[in-house]
């Protein structure tokens, strides 16, 4: 195992993933089994769905769409965030409690200001979301410490100014004004608005990770740092970027959660880290850095909230819920190991053994 | 960060009161009030004895920062100010055992006269709290009780609680309809204890057109409450009503129908916070709801403390005393004092309320 959130060094890693070195062409071999295993898990969504429509009609009632959209709206784009912290081979665990701080700041700014315009609030929320973000990035690039002690270092930080600023209040639906609450209300094509939101998020990071040379960069730097930085990539101002964004898409999380579910106070968020992680994973996205893509941490994101709103409806007991999650991260991981020594032996064999 | 500060100035203070209490009156009540604590229920209680001046109390919540608590205390903290004492609150901002234990000895070496204690766990607390009780302090439990407290102050019965439930769901449903539980986690013991009870009260006559057709979980998150909802209504699709006794699970419950097309469809009670519930309340969304008054149940709970170190009871059945403003209360059972019945909202008070 290699140890995530070590951005200096890439060690012998076989070359499982053409997809490293800039835009490759298209229909090689291994970016079709990337491919693939993107559809596997869209498959998997939708057999899932089917089989519970099938069982109850009214899993796709007008209501029901609704609220499967709105349900994975929030961690789908804590998922898309968290792909392009990943895919430089960082991590980022702090998102749980920068979207908790997010939507408490949101819902406080309504308590101070009564009057203020819906758009401010929200942007205030994502700019605490960056805010949050840069300091990661920024401890992470300068101190060189690896990621995964940074973030959680941070994920406790944050919670406790959350907890400080909170001081045990709460934010109360009757705190917010009624036309940011309407906000999951309001369609857009018949997508509710946040989901809209959240489907607009996926696709314009995942053009600029798929088509923009600094976000081809991610991922060579994900793929071989050193190699990157040799290379002239400015490595560090990149993951700079990648945790930045992160944290604004955080916040930005963190606005649709207060605007969604109308009550928040100082634990909003709490452990959402893990899941976060676990949705990229299971979509696709390797913890060890350079593969992925935010489409596959997005359909992982939407897998995981469509079993959580389909376990209730085949009325299987919740204490199965976690086991069933467990699994399928064991699932996604085993396939990935399966594909990589699969595309290493393509590739000229041999490649693979000992990585 | 002025937490601890705050907190080690109070220990401070705490315990500098508590050796001028000892040096001071060394006299009998409070003496007589240490061994009988010792022995638990079984001293004998002198009614007419006074209660001294300068009792260092302690409350322990079960977390800070925990809206409920904060109010909890508040109304402690007024009950030791009316009896000339010195209040401390003490905790972690975790609901955990451990940090606990942490906090019973600390306030044990600061020499408490009284500690009042949620208890995250029923046993693990016990031997800090048994050497505690050995260094002179009365144990009462308030919230959730331990093993072993001198004195439990109930907030309401199991009973009382589940007859609510069951009264504000037939006044919904006009006393005819299918309704479903959505509770907190699925071990619970408070949840469990009420919902078994409601269960038993639906055997009676008068409640013979209610049916409970499903209990679920939303583990008192958010998100997870939502889902549990929308299964709900989805896999029930005659359903008529929900109860939660949980006020994060009837937040949730609340603000998902407000926001879908069951509004006004189905009916939504439980046990929750005038706060929280306010702007569902005159939505229309939910009729009523109930809670003890957390205020009361802290008042009560320091002036059982402080009767019980005095040696004006020692927690045996059939035994009063008088907890200022709220009046006599009477021992039902052995070391269990009850505040009440639960009180009901609605659309004519809820707006006399702030907590």
């Amino acid at each position: 195992m290699t140890p995530p959130g070590t951005p200096a060094q890439a060690p012998e890693r076989p070359p499982e993933n053409p997809s490293a070195t800039a835009a490759p062409p298209k229909g090689r071999p291994a970016q079709r089994t990337r491919q693939v295993r993107e559809l596997g898990v869209l498959l998997a969504v939708a057999v899932l769905i089917t089989a519970t429509w099938l069982h109850n009609p009214g899993f796709l009632s007008a209501q029901g769409v609704r609220d499967l959209f709105l349900g994975a709206t929030v961690l789908s784009v804590l998922a898309v965030g968290q792909a392009m912290v990943l895919i430089t081979r960082n991590v980022d665990l702090s998102v749980g409690s920068v979207m908790g701080l997010s939507a408490f700041g949101t819902g406080i700014l309504f308590v101070t200001f009564p009057g203020l315009p819906v758009p401010v609030a929200m942007l205030c929320g994502v700019a605490i979301g960056a805010v949050c973000g840069l300091l990661n990035g920024a401890l992470v690039t300068t101190v060189q410490v690896p990621a995964l002690v940074v973030t959680l270092g941070t994920l406790y930080a944050f919670r406790g100014i959350n907890h400080w600023w909170a001081d045990g209040g709460q934010v109360n639906a009757h705190d917010m004004p009624a036309a940011f609450l309407a906000l999951g209300r309001v369609s857009l094509l018949g997508v509710p608005l946040p989901a809209a939101v959240a489907i607009a998020t996926v696709v314009v990071v995942g053009l600029y990770l798929a088509h923009y040379r600094s976000g081809r960069e991610l991922y060579a730097i994900g793929s071989n740092a050193d190699a990157a930085r040799l290379s002239g990539i400015p490595a560090g101002r990149r993951v700079l970027t990648a945790f930045a964004v992160n944290g604004a898409l955080a916040g930005l999380a963190g606005v649709l959660f207060a605007a969604r579910y109308g009550t928040v106070d100082s634990t909003v968020g709490t452990g959402m880290e893990l899941q976060v992680v676990a949705a990229a994973v299971v979509g696709g996205v390797a913890i060890a850095g350079g593969v992925g893509t935010v489409y596959g941490a997005a359909v992982g994101a939407v897998l995981m909230t469509t079993i959580t709103a389909a376990l209730p409806i085949w009325q299987i007991n919740q204490f199965w819920h976690q086991a069933v999650v467990g699994a399928l991260i064991l699932a996604a991981i085993g396939l990935d190991r399966l594909l990589a020594l699969r595309t290493a032996r393509k590739l000229g064999g041999g490649g693979a053994r000992g990585a | 960060m002025t937490d601890p500060l705050r907190r080690r100035s109070l220990w401070f203070a705490s315990a500098a009161s508590a050796v001028l209490l000892t040096a001071a009156c060394g006299g009998t009540t409070i003496d007589d009030a240490q061994d009988d604590g010792g022995a638990g229920p079984t001293g004998t209680a002198d009614p007419n004895a006074e209660i001294p001046e300068g009792l260092a109390i302690d409350f322990l919540p079960k977390q800070l920062n925990n809206p409920f608590f904060d109010l909890v205390n508040e109304g402690g903290f007024a009950a030791v100010e009316e009896l000339g004492g010195e209040a401390t609150e003490r905790g972690g901002t975790e609901a955990t055992a451990d940090s606990q234990v942490e906090y019973v000895n600390a306030a044990s070496q600061a020499g408490s006269d009284v500690i009042v204690i949620a208890a995250n766990d029923p046993d693990a607390v016990c031997p800090a709290l048994n050497e505690a009780r050995d260094n002179g302090a009365a144990i009462v439990g308030y919230d959730s009780d331990a093993n072993c407290t001198d004195v439990f102050v109930n907030q309401s019965t199991n009973e009382l609680i589940g007859r609510a439930l069951a009264d504000m769901i037939s006044d919904e449903l006009g006393g005819e309809g299918t309704f479903a539980v959505l509770s907190a986690t699925p071990n619970a013991t408070n949840q469990n204890a009420w919902i078994a009870e409601l269960e038993e009260i639906l055997q009676e006559d008068d409640y013979a057109d209610l049916e409970l057709v499903d209990t679920v979980y939303g583990n008192d998150d958010d998100l997870e409450s939502f889902q549990e909802m929308q299964g709900l209504v989805q896999a029930h699709p005659d359903l008529d009503g929900v109860v939660s006794p949980t006020t994060v699970g009837l937040a949730a419950a609340a603000r998902y129908v407000s926001d879908s097309e069951y509004q006004g469809e189905l009916a939504v009670t439980g046990l929750g916070t005038p706060n929280q519930m306010r702007e569902f309340v005159h939505d229309g969304t939910v009729g009523q709801f109930a809670l003890w008054n957390p205020n009361d149940l802290g008042y009560l709970s320091g002036y059982t403390g402080a009767a019980l170190q005095a040696g004006q009871i020692t927690g045996a059945a059939g035994e009063t005393f008088t907890a200022g403003e709220l009046g006599e209360f009477t021992f039902e059972t052995d070391g269990e004092v009850v505040l009440g019945p639960p009180m009901v909202f609605d659309a004519d008070n809820v707006d006399d309320f702030d907590f």
